[in-house]
């Protein structure tokens, strides 16, 4: 933040006379209402998307009314959810029901503080970036059983109970997934993991191809990073058709919205994580954007940055739409049974062929034997 | 004891829990209907599993001995409204037996058509929703988008969707409009290769027939111990169809193959074996409509009934294979216009016997698959 500030204060010298601790605040609230606006607004937009989406895959049309192709509908239906009557249930404990939204949502979107958006474009290139998105979205988990808990409603708590054990049960393999990534890059900095990626062989700069293990272990991410965000076929804690609508069962309005912009919210991390660990983040391949000039290398890996993570959340919403939910023994036994020794066989097996191979992915090696 | 047992036992003494009475319904997404399950449940083990029925209850069985045989004809629409064909037609046969009718070919020829179109919009409603309780959503509309064509056809004979009212007694109400062989027989050929198609999206899905896989096994021995009919009996492997078995109509004139329950996936009579019943009964009943079709004689549709029908008093009970198990319709007449009793057998009705039984010790989520793979329709079980 500071050296933000340092560089807004030598482009526009007439702020010089303002003390730096004031600068910097202004700088760091700027920074939250652009990302929050950011989230927000992927949050609406991306319930349209899945909406439609939906529509495509499921033969029918979606929505198509408010505005053109139906693409204001996020408003209305934000406008209807905050001109609902907020109902607290009467026996509901009433301090943690009207606290639990709000953890649920600051986990959720507290994790957009690191995603590198493109060069130069994150809100704070933390050190301990993969550290603090597992540690900042974990305040999900204490939400969702505050809401299941609090609601005091028996389906809320199942849902409330199935999501704790879940979403812990999931932290573990989504971790070590990405500890490859970490491994290679050498860093814990979402940016620097990304610029590991870039270089002159494009696609196959990616960590993706770097090695089967690494390829291997973007698959592992995937799937237990759906299994963390609730997403079908593990969407256990909000099930439908079993708990009626779960954890969030006794909440209506504009509380009710924010649970549902969480969910929204940890489905664009996910993909992000994905895209900046894996996909090459915003790199364009075979084009280095960190040398065109400033504004326009901003823009570009933005949009490049985007495009992939939609891409990620479209395929996430595919396979939402197609199949079905796993029973909670099922969903308990693929963590422990078989994701997390998985993760940990392909983390020693990345860490091995780092240390054999010196560090050199696949694509590097093949280079290297054509002499380049 | 095993040692794993006695791990079980020491750590329940250790950390007792307690049992939660939960109450399933009657609104609840997953029990089709009004239905009301009482689960005590040790977190998500269910230990019991108790239905209470009786949310739609509407006394049909009364209502049939307040109105003449005619009058009481759009009352069975409502008796399964998934398939209101059947019941109707189920209807019909048993008055007409009772007065001893004699029914146009092409009446027979007629019904047995549409029972079958019904069948299949039927049981495709039983597969998609079973689908979307197992949290597949996407086929639940692929069957409504095909069950839409089995409307549109109904809607042609005799203006309905839902509630159709088609049958008469000695008949049907009115003839095939022209052009209704060709549709159908274009609807049959752009429907068969759907069910493949469902089977590629879902059946054979890892995770759904890890699912329905050895849940909830109902033995031959205990289907038939508990009346179980239709597919759910089938389900457990017993091949017993009362089209083949105690043929009505022209049943014995068609060719169609009782599908049963094979255990493909796990155990004979798990819930994936009902499952599979309907989704093969689909491709029989396509047979059946094609046969009928083809064999279909020119002739009047209605018999002549007197307007004032008084049926000689006596008793009359009809087996009718129903989507959802034997319909058995019991009526007896004392010779005036009104039924002086008439008393309904519906399968789903029996079916909610053995739900108890079967979900012992099952997780939460399986109550959902077994209430899905019984295909209940809580109108029949209520009436």
């Amino acid at each position: 933040m500071e050296t933000l500030a340092i560089s807004l204060v030598n482009a526009v010298p007439v702020l010089g006379g303002v003390p730096m601790w004031a600068m910097t605040t202004v700088v760091m609230v700027a920074v939250a209402a652009v990302v929050l606006v950011f989230a927000l607004t992927f949050e609406g937009l991306g319930s349209y998307m899945l909406r439609k989406v939906a529509g495509d895959i499921q033969a029918r049309i979606g929505p198509n009314r408010v505005g053109p192709y139906g693409i204001l509908q996020f408003l209305a239906d934000g406008v209807k959810l905050i001109l609902k009557e907020d109902i607290i249930p009467a026996k509901a404990d009433q301090f943690l029901f009207k606290l639990a939204p709000y953890f649920v949502f600051v986990g959720s979107f507290a994790a957009f503080v690191v995603v590198p958006f493109g060069v130069g474009l994150i809100a704070s290139d933390l050190n301990i970036g993969v550290y603090y998105v597992m540690a900042i979205t974990s305040l999900v988990v204490i939400g969702v059983m505050l809401a299941g808990w609090a609601s005091n409603n028996k389906w809320a708590l199942l849902g409330g109970m199935r999501a704790a054990a879940q979403i812990v049960s999931y932290e573990v393999p989504v971790g070590m997934a990405l500890m490859p990534a970490v491994l290679i890059a050498g860093s814990l900095s979402l940016q620097d993991i990304v610029r590991s990626q870039g270089g002159l062989f494009g696609v196959f700069g990616w960590n993706l191809f770097h090695n089967p293990f690494t390829f291997f272990s973007f698959l592992l991410y995937f799937t237990a990073a759906q299994a963390e965000t609730n997403q079908t076929p593990f969407d256990l804690p909000e099930a439908e058709s079993e708990l009626v609508s779960g954890y969030n069962v006794e909440y209506s309005g504009i509380r009710f919205a924010m649970f549902f912009m969480a969910e929204f919210g940890d489905m664009f991390v996910v993909a992000a994580l994905a895209t900046a660990c894996f996909l090459g983040g915003w790199h364009v391949p075979y084009f280095n954007a960190q040398a065109l000039p400033p504004l326009w290398g901003n823009i570009l890996s933005l949009c490049v940055f985007l495009a992939k993570a939609l891409g990620m959340v479209l395929l996430m919403m595919w396979v939402r739409w197609t199949l079905p939910r796993l029973r909670v023994d099922q969903l308990m036994r693929m963590a422990w049974k078989y994701l997390i020794p998985l993760t940990f066989v392909n983390l020693l097996g990345v860490s091995l062929w780092l240390l054999l191979f010196n560090g050199k992915g696949i694509p590097q090696m093949i280079a290297g034997m054509i002499g380049r | 004891m095993s040692a794993a047992e006695s791990n079980a036992r020491a750590r329940a003494e250790a950390l007792p829990t307690q049992e939660m009475t939960i109450n399933m319904g009657p609104q609840h997404p997953s029990t089709h209907g009004v239905l009301r399950v009482i689960l005590r449940t040790d977190g998500e083990v269910v230990s019991n599993a108790r239905p209470d029925v009786g949310y739609l209850h509407r006394g049909l069985e009364k209502i049939g001995e307040r109105v003449t045989y005619a009058q009481f004809m759009p009352f069975t629409d409502r008796l399964d409204y998934l398939a209101a064909m059947n019941c109707n037609c189920a209807w019909a046969w048993a008055v007409e037996k009772l007065a001893n009718i004699e029914v146009p070919e092409r009446a027979e020829y007629i019904r047995v058509i549409v029972c079958e179109l019904n069948r299949i919009s039927s049981h495709l409603i039983a597969f998609g929703s079973f689908t979307a309780d197992m949290g597949a959503f996407t086929p639940f509309l692929y069957s409504i988008r095909e069950r839409e064509r089995v409307n549109d056809l109904f809607e042609d004979i005799c203006g309905n969707r839902l509630t159709y009212n088609y049958a008469r007694i000695g008949g049907v109400s009115g003839d095939l409009p022209p052009g209704f062989i060709e549709k159908t027989k274009e609807f049959l050929d752009y429907f068969e290769p759907k069910i493949d198609e469902y089977n590629e999206l879902i059946s054979y899905n890892k995770i759904f027939v890890n699912r329905l896989a050895n849940v909830a096994v109902v033995s031959a021995a205990d289907a038939v111990a508990y009346g179980l009919t239709g597919p759910s009996l089938r389900g457990s492997g017993v091949a017993f169809d009362l089209r083949r078995d105690e043929p009505y109509s022209v049943y014995p004139k068609l060719d169609f193959k009782v599908c049963v329950g094979t255990g493909e996936r796990g155990t004979v009579g798990d819930c994936f074996d009902r499952y599979m019943v309907r989704i093969n009964e689909m491709r029989e009943s396509v047979k059946i409509v094609r046969q009928a079709i083809a064999q279909i004689p020119d002739g009047p549709v209605l018999a002549k009934v007197p307007r004032i029908f008084k049926p000689a008093a006596g008793e009359a009970y009809v087996r009718t294979e129903c989507p959802r198990g034997e319909t058995g319709i019991y009526v007896i007449s004392d010779g005036t216009a009104n039924p002086y009793r008439l008393k309904i057998r519906t399968g789903s009705f029996v079916s909610m016997n053995i739900f108890e039984t079967v979900t012992k010790g099952l997780m939460i989520a399986d109550i959902v698959a077994v209430i899905g793979s019984l295909d209940i329709i809580l109108p029949e079980i209520d009436r």
